[in-house]
């Protein structure tokens, strides 16, 4: 458990200097160069430039390590054209849960960010869109009030501005902290896609390592297009608790992408290599066409 | 423990589950005693756990549509013990987009612990049935009331539960997941039920208080079980009254004013 902290620390150092520059990084825990990291999947211990000019993808076995928001940004919107929005809103404890403040507290400390989602406009290849990214690094990506008010803010704002939309989702589910206030945000998120999508506008959504519970149940599912990235955990219930249920093992590669995707619930699979040209692809076929009058 | 006291919220959650607490049977065969159930998803069967049919209540035709745990022993593990699968959801659909059809208004009984957790469940896609049904329900153009009879567990009970008003009664519960189910995720430690259901608020007058429901339908001394014609009459007058009331607003009105419902949900401050 120990090494997992470690590890944890040190994947994020590594991400701080990668996206935020020298200023963000804690001095004294400035990644030496040199470092090595563990493979999560193969074991391998790669050398952290290897697989930081990798997208996060490991050079042996290809497996997809996670990756925090601002890194998605790094390597998903043109360089410089994303702009934050809604950074306003600001976490609040609304069923007096003990310990919750202290709680998120540090994990902004330990992400920079202030909250689980970030959100805001940006442009693939110059085509502008809403882009909203959850970050697995922040309480699991779970979905209190403030990620549920952000993306539908993200929502209202694609829909006003006839932009096309991304949400990369990535995310344990719902925020236990925030009870019922959390579960009402699945609601709320699939409300304001129903109006977007009722304008004809295009939305695309990415599962991303994992998307599970209330958010897999909620604004994930309801992409035109969903995408799931290589090595994602994606389904509705935990496997701890379904195993605790059927009182029998799970089948070799259960909610897994392969899974989802021979299953009929996802259109298919990337690698995070090939993404970005693939969104800017599908973007540019929701574009319409001159000639026939159909451009938007 | 004596259930004649409701104190805590854990005596809440243990009326709610109570074993001899009527069920959503009992409820539809009161409220509408000419009801023709109506079954099947058209995709791939039909799901026990989940009651869909037609029926008058005092003579305005609706659609019900409710989670069954059943009575009996046998008739649990028949119902699957009130948990639904993704074909539940889709019956679910299914029978509201035909209520949509035909201009009947919609009465939904919550009475689940959870949609249920297994591998079938996954492999058709319970995620995706339960957002498609947030997504439907949100801007579907009839008179939806929601009433939690028993358990409001999860992802499962609010799939059912995008309505234009939401009843519960008041020993009902209803929460993110169960005290079981949060205990083992928060304290690692299942048994700790009990401890988790206090912090939770998860009783009817915890939501009300939020303003995430519309109202407390009042169950005798002891529970519903101990006189449920009392509770469900004041119920029945209540869902009378409303749907009158739902009737008579402008489609266009009624799905707004839902959509703002729930807009407005969400504990967060802005800074300035």
């Amino acid at each position: 458990m120990e090494n997992f902290f470690e590890d944890r620390k040190k994947r994020l150092e590594l991400f701080h200097k990668q996206v935020r520059g020298k200023q963000y990084s804690n001095p004294k825990l400035e990644i030496p160069s040199g470092l090595f990291i563990k493979c999560d999947k193969c074991n391998e211990h790669l050398y952290s430039e290897d697989i930081s000019v990798n997208h996060f993808v490991c050079p042996k076995c290809r497996y997809h390590f996670r990756i925090p928001a601002r890194y998605r940004i790094k390597i998903t919107a043109d360089e410089g054209s994303f702009e934050e929005m809604f950074t306003d809103l600001v976490t609040v404890n609304p069923l007096d849960f003990p310990g919750y403040p202290e709680k998120i507290a540090h994990y902004q400390a330990e992400t920079f960010e202030s909250e689980a989602v970030v959100t805001g406009t940006a442009s693939i290849k110059g085509i502008k869109i809403a882009l909203g990214i959850l970050d697995s690094f922040f309480m699991m990506g779970s979905m209190g009030s403030v990620v549920g008010e952000k993306i539908t803010r993200l929502i209202e704002y694609a829909t006003a501005e006839k932009l096309p939309l991304i949400i990369f989702s990535a995310s344990g589910g719902a925020r236990m902290q925030e009870g019922i206030f959390s579960l009402m945000q699945m609601a709320k998120t699939a409300a304001a896609l129903k109006r977007f999508s009722e304008k004809g506008l295009l939305y695309i959504s990415v599962l991303t390592n994992p998307t599970t519970g209330g958010v897999a149940a909620s604004f994930s599912s309801l992409g035109d297009i969903i995408i799931a990235e290589k090595d994602s955990l994606i389904g509705f219930a935990g496997q701890r608790v379904i195993k605790n249920t059927i009182n029998q093992a799970l089948p070799e590669g259960f909610q897994t992408d392969t899974f989802q995707l021979r299953h009929g619930m996802v259109d298919l699979i990337l690698d995070r290599i090939d993404l970005k040209d693939k969104l800017y692809q599908i973007l540019l076929l929701h574009q319409g066409s001159d000639e026939f009058g159909t451009s938007k | 423990m004596n259930l004649e006291q409701v104190n805590s919220a854990w005596d809440k959650v243990s009326l709610a589950r109570c074993k001899s607490r009527p069920t959503s049977l009992t409820l539809i065969k009161y409220l509408c005693p000419d009801f023709v159930e109506l079954h099947g998803d058209r995709l791939y069967g039909d799901d026990p756990s989940i009651i869909g049919g037609i029926g008058f209540i005092e003579g305005i035709p609706v659609t019900i549509i409710a989670q069954e745990k059943g009575q009996t022993t046998e008739e649990k593990i028949m119902r699957n013990f009130g948990m639904p699968h993704p074909e539940g959801y889709r019956k679910t659909l299914r029978l509201m987009k035909q209520a949509e059809k035909f201009q009947r208004p919609v009465l939904l009984i919550i009475d689940t612990p959870g949609a249920y957790p297994g591998i079938g469940a996954e492999e058709r896609g319970a995620a995706m049935a339960i957002a498609s049904n947030l997504w439907e329900m949100s801007a579907l153009k009839v008179p939806l009331i929601g009433v939690v009879l028993g358990e409001g567990g999860s992802g499962g009970a609010l799939a059912i539960g995008v309505c234009d008003r939401i009843f519960m009664l008041e020993n009902a519960i209803y929460a993110i997941l169960s005290p079981e189910g949060f205990a083992s995720i928060y304290y690692k430690d299942g048994s700790l039920a009990q401890q988790a259901a206090e912090v939770m608020k998860l009783t009817a007058q915890d939501l009300f208080g939020y303003g995430i429901i519309d109202g407390i339908i009042p169950e005798t001394a002891g529970g519903l079980h101990k006189n449920p014609e009392y509770t469900f009459s004041i119920l029945k007058d209540t869902l009378i009254t409303e749907f009158k009331k739902l009737l008579k607003t402008d489609i266009d009105g009624l799905v707004t004013n839902r959509y703002d419902k729930f807009r407005k949900i969400g504990g967060f401050d802005v800074t300035k």
